[in-house]
């Protein structure tokens, strides 16, 4: 939409890079570095590294275990990590807030834990044709195991969740909706709201695999009424390794725990065991503590700035690069209008794999981009392709690193036209 | 890190335009076919072996970079008409040798997609009842 991309005034201050050390560093020597593969992971803070190293540094010990002075800083930094995450998604109680090792470890917990519980044959689960494998693997486990059924709502011709054939696909055999808010090839932004209320008269629940929105637009799992909600740290500018299953406190007291081990019990003798109360119940283990309390202070950096703000600047990066990217002859953007998407526009160029993009991007522009099938083989299978190029922006980028990749693609489609080139023949 | 023009040297290229044997190969004996599961790079070959062990003939198919398609034109190129003796002891290295620019690890997997499926190739014949 060139209202956005003209909307120059929504963009962060060009500043905030200083915070990023491996921004500044000299990551690809000599050659800025342009990441715009923000959809698999981010890059962090000082902020966020200082907070580890402070933590290892000052405060550490195991949470939830001694009474000694460290164990007590921890768990309350630990603690007060969970509260900064509820605060985040305004869940209305902090331990429906369950910190895991990521979106799929989320998933998976609700996929064995509710699933095989729930689940009985020929009942349904209605996913969709552009989730994350994340969002799909699973419940075909379950399926297999329970012998549910999975259905899958279609797109539209422009890459959006035909909702017409959710409408049909919806019915009294639907168990639970599980859908991504924001499809990470696509861009797509889906109707959570409209699905959860559509679920939920239908008697369904719905779990939003919510990695590509937590961390980009503002989040309210009361407003939206989701029953589960799974995103993970280190793609909203944390650490690798920490996650959160959200789920409201009645779905997850009426679920068998999922992993056993130390914590997650109330007794335990030789031949029986309770559970603990939420959230220790699905906590079994040392949980990710140092991921955990980075997270919370990248939610603090986040915040700071205002999730409302990081959206709009990535419409104005993304108006501008789909604007000129639409330009491109030959040039295939996958997924909706800039005004149905966040920051990420994935591409196919005929003729060209998109390996070459990335190679070419990194080695000759320093621009990273993902190419491959992001892990969504149905996804490309069904728009014909085997794989494609994704730029995918955050808080960081700027106008001038979309030219940059601009600049990119043009030099990537001169190197690989096709001249008319002759092998040598080998002389055999 | 090989910069790309190191990569996409020029007969690299003229392979990736121009392949040694791309097509369907009638009257095959053998044939294989397998994706990188990372990229979906694609590649078949079909195969005729006669009596003594010798690749006759052999073309390939497929769909993916420049790295995985140049490579197979070069390993098709180099290996007809030698025997599946040969071809055993044409080991990962030698293909890497052969493509030669220096690839990364995940680049490598490109490279040597057509080389695994060459390896499996010559122990898959075809089921003449399921070609009929």
């Amino acid at each position: 939409m060139s209202a956005a991309a003209a909307n120059h005034s929504a963009l962060l201050p060009e500043s905030l890079r200083e915070d990023f050390p491996i921004l500044n560093g000299d990551v690809l020597e000599g050659q800025p570095l342009v990441f715009f593969d923000n959809a698999a992971s981010t890059q962090r803070p000082r902020q966020v590294i200082d907070a580890i190293r402070r933590v290892y540094e000052h405060d550490y010990a195991n949470v939830h275990r001694g009474i000694h002075t460290l164990s007590e800083r921890s768990t309350e930094l630990y603690e007060q990590a969970r509260e900064k995450v509820r605060g985040l998604i305004n869940a209305e109680k902090r331990h429906e807030v369950i910190f895991t090792q990521g979106t799929t470890a989320s998933i998976n917990l609700v996929a064995r834990s509710w699933g095989d519980a729930n689940l009985q044959p020929g009942e349904e689960i209605l996913t969709t044709v552009m989730e994350h494998h994340s969002n799909l693997v699973p419940w075909l486990q379950a399926a297999e195991r329970t012998g549910a059924v999975l259905r899958h709502v279609p797109l539209t011709e422009d890459g959006r969740l035909d909702m017409h054939q959710f409408d049909n696909l919806l019915n009294e055999r639907t168990q639970l909706v599980a859908v991504a808010s924001v499809s990470n090839t696509l861009g797509t932004i889906n109707p959570i709201d409209e699905i959860t209320a559509k679920a939920h008269a239908a008697g369904a629940l719905v779990l939003v695999d919510a990695a590509q929105s937590v961390p980009h637009m503002p989040t309210d799992v009361q407003k939206s009424d989701a029953d589960f909600l799974a995103f993970s740290g280190h793609k909203m500018l944390g650490p690798s390794g920490v996650g959160i299953l959200y789920g409201k406190e009645n779905l997850l007291d009426a679920m068998p725990p999922f992993l056993g081990g130390g914590s997650m019990i109330g007794e335990v003798h030789l031949d029986r065991f309770t559970p603990a109360e939420l959230p220790a119940k699905f906590e079994a283990g040392t949980p990710p503590i140092v991921p955990a309390i980075a997270m919370s202070a990248a939610i603090d950096y986040l915040q700071a700035i205002g999730i409302e703000a990081i959206h709009r600047h990535e419409q104005v990066l993304t108006g501008l690069a789909f604007e000129a990217l639409s330009q491109i002859d030959g040039l295939r953007i996958l997924g909706p209008a800039p005004e149905h998407r966040t920051g990420l526009i994935s591409f196919v160029f005929e003729r060209i794999h998109a390996h070459e993009f990335a190679q070419v991007l990194n080695d000759r522009f320093g621009v990273a981009v993902r190419a491959g099938h992001h892990c969504t083989q149905p996804l490309h299978t069904l728009l014909g392709i085997s794989a494609s190029t994704r730029a995918s922006f955050y808080l960081y980028n700027t106008p001038a690193e979309i030219d940059r990749l601009l600049e990119g693609i043009a030099a990537v489609q001169a190197m690989f036209a096709p001249k008319g080139r002759r092998r040598r023949k080998s002389g055999k | 890190m090989p910069s790309e023009e190191e990569l996409y040297q020029e007969h690299i290229l003229d392979h990736y335009e121009d392949p040694f044997h791309r097509g369907n190969l009638a009257g095959a004996t053998h044939a294989h076919e397998e994706k990188n599961p990372l990229c979906g790079d694609v590649v078949r070959i079909e195969l005729k072996l006669d009596g003594e062990g010798e690749i006759e003939d052999v073309y390939f198919t497929g769909e993916g970079c420049v790295i995985s398609q140049a490579s197979a034109s070069m390993l098709l190129e180099a290996l007809h008409g030698k025997t599946v003796d040969e071809l055993k002891n044409f080991s990962a290295e030698d293909m890497l040798e052969l493509y030669g620019p220096r690839l990364t690890p995940n680049r490598q997997k490109c490279c040597l997609l057509s080389w695994k499926v060459m390896q499996s190739a010559v122990h898959s014949p075809i089921d003449e009842r399921s070609q009929s």
